[in-house]
């Protein structure tokens, strides 16, 4: 089930497992028959930790999903909520627990499992409805790392971008933080911590304060990580907004992946077998897991879209010859061992059905004109051309009405590789767009602006240009098929994040200090003290192994860019990668997007 | 517009850049066709894999079988299941890592960060803070006596600070004088716990005076932040005004106190609440929009009231034609303007619902005006209106036409509202561009102006091969015979 997190360098299966452990702890402590209420958001991150089978062995009849009204009829001891802190919710329990009905017998004992950490507002909130009384225990799961993969993991914390950098609230880079001596104390103190940014400098001096303040936590495990890098998102700001070129990367773009899943339309998965043809086709979204336990998936996720096609069509001649090779099983012996190898080629055969329709729903998409026609505008903004005046392509999508989010990926876009866009041009956009998409949305450019995505340029220096040249983000030659760059991700642009963390590895950040200086943030070093003994003693050709934690979340083709980098031949580092969240452009401008009332009809 | 085009194209022809693009395009999809065909050629050999023991059971909606999400649906329909198989494959599969040392298996998260005190919780903050009023089902024996102790005990703003952000009971009462209530807050910020942080304000804000409150946070603006942020969560937003006000950050009260606007469904009260935002200290910039929002509301009021009694009565041909699928209020500025270009187009100036009114009072550009009159106005096949949108007259009375837009864009518009190819191609024609007015006649099959075009050109080759595109026999064939045989005209090829 979760063989696929201890395939890599690091075995994230020890993480999981001090999960469950937890889980089960606080399981029992309920003693007698139980039902979940779930908070919905939750049952995803949960569902990579345990599953149903756990819960059931610890007495969990019932589940229910959190709403309004009446809890529906289970015959249990225990009723628990599995929520998140937020006071939204508070009101749902509150009506949950007043509606109850106090005439039953025997009466059901409520508790309460806050995620990832208990609230003493959202407390205060049920004592003043008058229901905190209800609860006999109150406690908080620390789910703040969850492994995703191998190489993978994330706090989901939706929110964590906008708080960090709209409302100043630094709670999410606490339970980072958090997440990161739970680590530590799994897989050894980490000797050496970079970072670059505010938000990184804050978790690095609380990880610190945490180290010094609960001496327990000083442990004599030989350490796995030899670097932890600490981004901040808003050291990148670009390449979030830039369309991912990866197989994976144009999943989520289009289909969007929620913890390790996606939903995709039916009608390319339609069981074509014989004498069914022409039966109504099934409606419901196909769901398929998309993780490196699928060894097709592994293989093909960070290769740019251009170069999944060839791979496919090679492994279909593959497996069809192995197929075949039933008529050539002569022998019993033969027979036999062809039969033995059925359930492996069987799987084989699925999982390349499945990506060869998911390759075709994409490619559908990618080869329309209005994508080349978004991918040229971005390809020309991130090489710098044009990006101080206002663009055709953005006008023409705003007078067609496209949706909301492009309009204004595309426009924070090229106010980010314009440091700024003169004001004249910001107001030209700003009121286009809300004379079309309506005037409450003065609200979302606002935030836009305060996050630095979308702002007027103050000083009157287009610093990109530099960035762009001093780090190479912009590679006019890419191979799409045999990548020998980051850039191939992009096709053509190099992430700026996965690049600092490349010059980290090699040469070091010495080389590059006047650029770091025009990003925001600071860059430090801090080194944290072994004890003798646990000094690494590196093997010749032995790779580093570094941990980057990006603060505000990261995209899928970041996270192949390292991918790349640590299958890289004398690359000599090898790189797990940590995010408060798995973001795309899309899902990201969404969040910073004021909340608004639905319309009335 | 054109002139865009045409620099784009050389621009992908000439340069550096690469677009995203197959190749070798047809190749790449054939592969992936060939690869479709050859998997789902297999399928006739292996038997249905739902029955695979050896795959991951999944349902159709690709919910692994004993997946939380799963289950929740699961059970509560019924009590029964019949997941047992699933156990022992999860078991074996979470215990393989035998590899790995021993001594980690024996950790929690939790208890990695648990102080001395092993005992379980009940007792929060927020019960010592105050009386317990409220009727409590818990029965008194669970809390542990232990619990109590501390409340007793004189923890320093430090310590305090440290155990709730275990999650300990800590009463926050003790801490009476101004300055050790600072003391305590400047603890929590260190922190950088949020959690404890907002509890320690909590605190503040009982008791503390509101003036004194927002002095001390003036200087302290990570807590400034998080009270902020707390006040919009719990919805004070009367306190939340008033502290923004004191801290002078006028605009972002004006946009906090606009926000309001979107919770009021009233369309009266919400069109009073707009106009009372209008002198609210905005940038200039966003001024006018607010002022706009407000005379958009104000004018959507009158149409609406105006038209809906007008479809009522049933006596407007247009309302009788094409009922109103929705009410206009609170729509977008140019979904106004589409609407007035289609129930209004012919009303004097003078009237709020006519177009020209609405692009003088908001200063709509030509650009918008127009695209939003042609797609009003092509909807309803009203082509004279379409012409009339695009010739002008010059001072000697000869007319031209002209299109702001460009007249590429004029043709998808049409031809997205079914326009018949009479129509159609008279703007084909008109797009400056030689080789866009080719793609676009040969699309849509204007024939006419395709020929015309070749002609001009001189292209015999193409126009040659253009007449197996047209029908045998047409008028379309004849014409191109008439011109492949006019000696008069000097072929390039």
């Amino acid at each position: 089930m979760a063989a696929h997190l201890s395939s890599g360098r690091v075995n994230l299966t020890a993480l999981r497992e001090a999960g469950r452990r937890e889980l089960r702890e606080f399981l029992d402590k309920c003693a007698g028959s139980k039902a979940i209420v779930w908070d919905e958001y939750l049952t995803g991150p949960f569902g990579l930790i345990a599953q149903y089978s756990l819960l059931k062995e610890h007495e969990v009849e019932k589940m229910f999903t959190l709403k309004p009204g009446r809890l529906p009829q289970a015959d249990v001891k225990n009723i628990i909520f599995f929520v998140r802190p937020k006071l939204e919710l508070m009101d749902i329990i509150t009506d949950n627990v007043l509606r109850e009905d106090r005439g039953r017998s025997p009466q059901r004992d409520f508790h309460i499992l806050f995620v990832p950490r208990r609230s003493l507002l959202c407390e205060q909130w049920l004592k003043e409805q008058g229901v905190l009384g209800s609860f006999i225990h109150r406690e908080q799961y620390s789910l703040d790392l969850i492994p995703f993969d191998g190489d993978l993991l994330s706090m989901e914390s939706e929110s964590a971008f906008k708080e960090c950098y709209l409302e100043s609230d630094q709670t999410s880079l606490y339970h980072a933080a958090k997440g990161l001596m739970t680590l530590q104390a799994l897989y050894g103190t980490i000797p050496q911590i970079f970072g670059k940014g505010e938000c990184a400098r804050h978790v690095a001096n609380m990880m610190i304060r945490m180290k010094r303040e609960f001496p327990g936590s000083q442990n004599s495990i030989f350490p796995v990580f030899d670097t932890l890098l600490l981004l901040d998102r808003n050291v990148d700001l670009l390449t979030p907004l830039a369309t991912q070129l990866t197989y994976e990367g144009l999943i989520d773009e289009i289909y969007g992946i929620q913890n390790t899943y996606v939903k995709l339309p039916p009608e390319k998965f339609a069981p074509k077998k014989q004498g069914e043809g022409g039966k109504d086709l099934p409606t419901e979204p196909k769901k398929l897991q998309l993780n490196s336990a699928e060894e097709l998936y592994a293989e093909i996720r960070d290769k740019n879209f251009n170069a999944v096609g060839s791979v496919l069509s090679k492994k279909a001649k593959i497996i069809s010859a192995a197929f075949e090779e039933r008529h050539h099983a002569k022998t019993v012996g033969e027979i036999k061992q062809f039969v033995s190898q059925l359930p492996h080629m069987q799987a084989a055969r699925s999982s390349l059905a499945n990506h060869t329709s998911i390759a075709e729903l994409i490619k559908d998409i990618t080869t329309s004109e209005d994508f080349f026609d978004n991918l040229t505008v971005e390809q020309e903004f991130m090489s710098g051309i044009d990006t101080d005046k206002v663009n055709n392509y953005i006008e023409d999508c705003i007078a067609q009405k496209h949706p909301l989010i492009k309009i204004l990926r595309l426009v924070c876009l090229q106010s980010v590789c314009n440091s700024g866009l003169k004001q004249k041009v910001l107001d030209h956009y700003k009121r286009e767009i809300l004379q079309t998409y309506g005037y409450e949305h003065i609200l979302t450019l606002n935030n836009l602006e305060k996050a630095g995505l979308l702002k007027p340029q103050t000083s009157g220096r287009n610093n990109y240009p530099t960035i762009r040249k001093t780090l190479r983000l912009w590679m006019d030659d890419v191979n799409e098929q045999n990548p020998n760059d980051i850039s191939y991700v992009y096709s053509g642009y190099a992430p700026l994040s996965v690049r600092l963390a490349q010059l980290l590895a090699r040469p070091g950040w010495r080389s590059i200090e006047e650029v770091l200086k025009m990003l925001p943030g600071p860059h430090f070093e801090e080194r944290q003290q072994l004890p003798t003994g646990l000094q690494k003693k590196r093997q010749h050709g032995e790779n580093r192994v570094t941990l980057v934690f990006f603060l505000g979340g990261v995209t899928y083709a970041e996270i192949a860019a390292l991918r790349f980098l640590s299958q890289m031949e004398d690359g000599g580092t090898e790189y797990v990668i940590a995010t408060t969240k798995l973001i795309n452009g899309t899902s990201w401008i969404k969040s910073l997007m004021e909340k608004l009332e639905p319309a009335p009809f | 517009m054109s002139r865009a085009r045409a620099d784009e194209e050389e621009y992908w022809h000439s340069s550096k850049f690469r677009a995203f693009t197959f190749d070798d395009e047809d190749d790449e999809l054939s592969q992936l066709k060939e690869s479709k065909r050859a998997v789902n050629s297999l399928r006739d050999i292996v038997d249905d894999d739902d029955d695979d023991d050896d795959l991951e059971r999944v349902s159709w909606s690709g919910e692994p079988v004993g997946s939380i999400s799963w289950s929740i649906k699961e059970t509560a329909s019924s009590s029964t299941s019949s997941l047992e198989g699933r156990d022992s494959s999860l078991q074996k599969g979470s215990s393989s890592y035998a590899a790995f040392p021993k001594q980690v298996s024996s950790y929690s998260l939790s208890s990695l960060f648990k102080g001395r005190n092993k005992l379980p919780s009940f007792q929060s903050f927020s019960d010592a803070l105050s009386d317990m009023g409220v009727k409590n089902y818990a029965p008194e024996l669970r809390r542990p006596k232990a619990e109590y102790k501390d409340y007793s005990s004189d923890w320093s703003p430090k310590d305090t600070v440290r155990r709730m952000q275990r999650g300990k009971v800590c009463s926050l009462e003790r801490f009476r004088s101004l300055q050790d209530k600072l003391v305590l807050l400047d603890e929590a910020v260190a922190g950088h716990d949020g959690n404890v942080i907002t509890a320690v304000l909590i605190f503040l804000k009982r008791t503390l005076k509101r003036e004194i409150l927002f002095r001390e946070l003036e200087v302290r603006q990570v807590a400034l932040c998080h009270l902020i942020h707390f006040l919009k969560e719990t919805g004070e937003q009367k306190l939340l005004l008033d502290l923004l006000r004191f801290l002078d950050r006028t605009e972002e009260v004006a946009l906090s106190q606009y926000r309001e606007h979107l919770n009021i469904q009233d369309v009266e009260k919400r069109r009073e609440f707009l106009k009372g935002c209008i002198g609210l200290p905005f940038s200039a910039e966003d001024t006018s929009h607010i002022q706009d929002h407000y005379t958009l509301l104000e004018r959507q009021i009158i149409i609406e009231a105006h038209d809906r009694h007008l479809e009522a009565a049933g006596q407007s041909e247009i309302f009788r034609k094409y009922p109103r699928k929705a009410s206009i209020l609170n729509m977008p500025l140019v979904t106004t303007l589409f609407y007035s270009c289609f129930y209004h187009y012919t009303e004097a100036e003078g009237t709020f619902s006519s177009p020209t009114n609405l692009k003088k009072t908001f200063k709509i550009p030509d650009k918008q005006y127009v695209l939003t009159a042609l797609a009003a106005r092509a909807k309803l096949r009203a082509w004279d209106d379409v012409d009339a949108l695009f010739t002008t007259k010059n001072w000697l009375g000869y007319t031209k036409k002209k299109a702001p837009i460009g007249f590429h864009r004029v043709v998808e518009i049409l031809q997205r509202n079914n326009a018949p190819v009479q129509v159609l191609q008279e703007y084909v024609r008109l797009v400056e561009d030689v080789e866009t007015r080719l793609n676009l006649a040969t699309k849509y099959k204007c024939h006419d102006v395709v020929i015309e075009t070749y002609r001009d050109l001189k292209d015999r080759i193409q126009l040659t091969a253009y007449k197996c595109k047209v029908e045998r026999g047409s008028a379309e064939e004849e014409k191109i015979n008439s011109i492949l045989n006019n000696v008069q005209i000097r072929w390039k090829n």
